[in-house]
């Protein structure tokens, strides 16, 4: 059987396509939170050092991690749009800017409130903290440079030099703790095995996936207004149902 | 465990909810306004379409 794969990469059929898929990504998310959320608060116990506290890295963890993915995801998104010239890949780049954005401030945020009570301080410019801070000075630069530029396809074009550019900071992020001296405590759980409770490890991996699940849908979601925006004078847009009616 | 007993957190209450209770308002912000955007869209394009019919 032959799979027409470019068939999707067209803005008109991935339009359909991805408002057919939200809500399978919508929904498991949801659920995935309620539940990961239950094992992280009453089912994970009371840590000896930190007590309560730590319940902060239910979500600072995952938070953490979908900021780099969804950077790397964007600018490999706005890398093939720059060679191939590929419409959709360029809108998905734009797409996952705001929600990668959002997830860096919840890890700056948290962290912040994590950092507080256990080093004593909300701020301190440390590498791991530096980096985290400049991914988010990342993705609102990508957002603004897009934004002050009429022309969608030469904003598509200055923005993912930014954004290709701006991933050297990903890997500074991840081995901040290993290459500096920093406050921030190195990774917990390895390839050679963790010391976390199974209990902690289940509830963060859940709302890791929830989070996953929480972005595509909202990446998607954003992307058909996206398409909208832009295809507006094509001919298949005027003949949507939700438009006609 | 009780109610009181969890809300407080063992006095870490202010840091875990604070955490918790701003990641819950910027996610309900962002689908706001992600629906809010597809509904500008769509009213875009409903007026660009009776416009163009006169």
């Amino acid at each position: 059987m032959a799979i027409n794969w470019f068939k999707y990469s067209a803005p008109s059929t991935f339009y359909g396509l991805a408002g057919k898929l939200t809500p399978w990504f919508a929904w498991p998310a949801g659920l995935l939170f309620a539940a990961g959320l239950y094992i992280g608060f009453f089912v994970a116990p009371t840590d000896a050092i930190q007590s309560e506290a730590y319940r902060i890295i239910f979500i600072h963890v995952p938070a953490s991690i979908l900021s780099m993915f969804l950077y790397l995801i964007l600018a490999g998104y706005a890398a093939l749009g720059l060679i191939f010239k590929t419409r959709l890949s360029s809108m998905m780049a734009s797409a996952l800017a705001p929600t990668g954005a959002l997830f860096a401030f919840i890890s700056l945020w948290t962290g912040a409130l994590w950092g507080k009570p256990m080093w004593g301080a909300w701020w301190v410019w440390d590498a791991r903290l530096t980096s985290e801070l400049i991914l988010l000075f990342l993705y609102l630069g990508f957002i603004a440079l897009q934004a002050s530029i009429e022309d969608p396809r030469r904003a598509d074009k200055a923005s993912a030099l930014l954004a290709i550019v701006g991933s050297v900071n990903v890997p500074i992020i991840y081995y901040s703790v290993q290459w500096w001296n920093t406050l921030h405590q190195g990774a917990t759980i390895k390839m050679t095995g963790t010391s976390m409770h199974v209990a902690m490890q289940q509830g963060m991996f859940m709302v890791l996936a929830a989070c996953w699940l929480y972005a595509i849908a909202v990446a998607l979601t954003r992307v058909r207004s996206i398409i909208l925006e832009r295809e507006a004078n094509t001919q298949w847009v005027k003949e949507l149902q939700e438009v006609k009616q | 465990m009780s109610m009181s007993e969890f809300f407080h957190m063992n006095g870490y209450a202010f840091y875990v909810w604070g955490s918790y209770g701003v990641t819950l308002l910027v996610l309900l912000i962002e689908i706001a306004m992600v629906r809010h955007r597809r509904q500008l869209a769509l009213r875009q394009l409903r007026l660009m379409n009776e416009s163009g019919d006169e």
